[in-house]
């Protein structure tokens, strides 16, 4: 229990997916200029990323591992493709599911789901799940924490962007140029939680 | 060579770069730059996926129906990523594994399918190779300047050479840790922006609103 705890926060705070390593920039700096928009987002992401995660590790552990589905067959090297695969199918099916059952959640979330299949974080998240070789449990955890972390990034930027944009900034920094620099120190102040451990 | 196929060339690496004004593929841009090697080698990749895709793309694009176009355009580019990383996996070994996760990123990378969809959908094959190579190319200039100030100051190198000594070494060179973390790569790529835009006003965005000055005299009394 402890270790899925200190995994817990290490995900969130620590190597936090979008301040430490950069996935899902695009999505991260083009729809964070209203703080509506960046809720939507982020609990779209964390949704997807919760899924994503632990489905890839059972495709990769009963499929594509050496020695999985016939003795010495090894196809690791189609991880990347059968990963994105998963994540374009997953994402499609919940589109239905959450149009089916819960039409108040998907009209929330309706234009960013789709936008989610190339969002790098999604990607990055099964990608690290495979270097680091979590076990199923563990990648529950991951998954779940890596998308509440970007969440949470997300939402502060949005928060930020929404003072920022009362602020005199000098010609030619305006918008994007601003942008990085805020994340820049964003991702600064959430180096702060390198030291914690549990 | 004909103007439209040098304007494919040209045009990305600082008019109308990936990185600075069309806000893609950032996130590999940050995260790959902390040594020269590193970023050197994921250019070359991005660049050959993305010249490769846009060629393959395009020769097929009358033959793709429209709905199901991104699956297609997906598939190609991850057939593409998975011959790139199985080649650095055999020939570079040391410097892939430094790279991590962020060689498969190309896949999601924003560059590669955003000018599937906007120029190699609706233009020939050599065209949009072209096309391909030079928004490559202007992803690799971006790179490359972040990459140069961060291994430069951050560690003194140069390509994995001492340039200037380090102090903990007998040197002289004082080196800056913070150029080595995430944060400063962040603050390279937006002090570029602003340089990129105070040199060519024409891509400075428009303020979503203007800021009243009730003081106009020092501006002339424009309001």
């Amino acid at each position: 229990m402890e270790a899925y705890l200190s995994l817990f926060v290490k995900a969130v705070f620590v190597e936090n997916l979008a301040l430490s390593f950069f996935l899902g920039m695009c999505t991260f700096l083009a729809l964070s200029k209203k703080i509506e928009t960046a809720i939507g987002l982020g609990i779209a992401v964390a949704v997807v990323q919760t899924i994503t995660v632990p489905v890839n590790n059972l495709i990769l552990n009963f499929l594509l591992k050496d020695n999985a589905i016939l003795p010495g067959v090894d196809l690791t090297f189609l991880g990347l493709i059968s990963y994105i695969g998963v994540i374009a199918a997953m994402v499609q099916i919940l589109e239905m599911v959450l149009d089916k059952y819960l039409p108040s959640l998907y009209n929330a979330l309706g234009v960013f789901l789709p936008l989610i299949t190339v969002n790098c974080a999604i990607l990055g998240g099964s990608l690290f799940m495979v270097e680091r070789d979590y076990n199923f449990g563990e990648s529950v955890t991951y998954g779940i924490s890596s998308g509440i972390g970007w969440a949470l990034a997300v939402v502060a930027l949005a928060g930020v962007r929404e003072k920022l944009k009362y602020s005199d900034v000098p010609k030619g920094l305006e918008g994007l140029g601003i942008t990085f620099i805020t994340v820049g120190l964003m991702s600064m102040g959430f180096m702060a939680f390198s030291g914690v451990q549990l | 060579m004909s103007p439209e196929a040098k304007h494919n060339l040209v045009d990305p690496l600082i008019g109308n770069n990936p990185i600075t004004l069309q806000i893609l593929g950032i996130c590999s841009a940050l995260a790959v730059t902390t040594s020269m090697k590193t970023a050197l080698l994921m250019c070359v990749a991005l660049t050959l996926v993305l010249a490769f895709s846009n060629a393959s793309i395009s020769a097929i694009r009358n033959h793709i129906p429209g709905s199901i176009r991104i699956i297609v355009q997906m598939t190609i580019i991850a057939s593409l990523v998975i011959v790139v990383d199985q080649l650095l996996k055999a020939f570079a070994y040391d410097t892939a594994k430094q790279l991590s996760v962020f060689v498969g990123l190309i896949i999601t990378n924003c560059i590669v399918m955003g000018r599937a969809e906007a120029y190699a959908m609706k233009n020939p094959p050599g065209l949009s190779f072209l096309d391909g190579i030079g928004n490559g190319l202007g992803y690799s200039l971006v790179l490359i300047v972040v990459a140069f100030f961060r291994e430069l100051f951050g560690a003194g190198s140069l390509m994995g050479y001492q340039v200037m000594p380090l102090t903990t070494e007998g040197g002289w060179y004082q080196s800056n840790g913070l150029l080595l973390l995430p944060p400063s790569a962040f603050f390279i790529i937006g002090l570029m922006i602003w340089a990129i835009r105070a040199w060519k006003p024409e891509q400075n965005e428009a303020p979503d609103f203007k800021i009243h000055e009730s003081h106009g005299h020092s501006t002339g009394g424009a309001h």
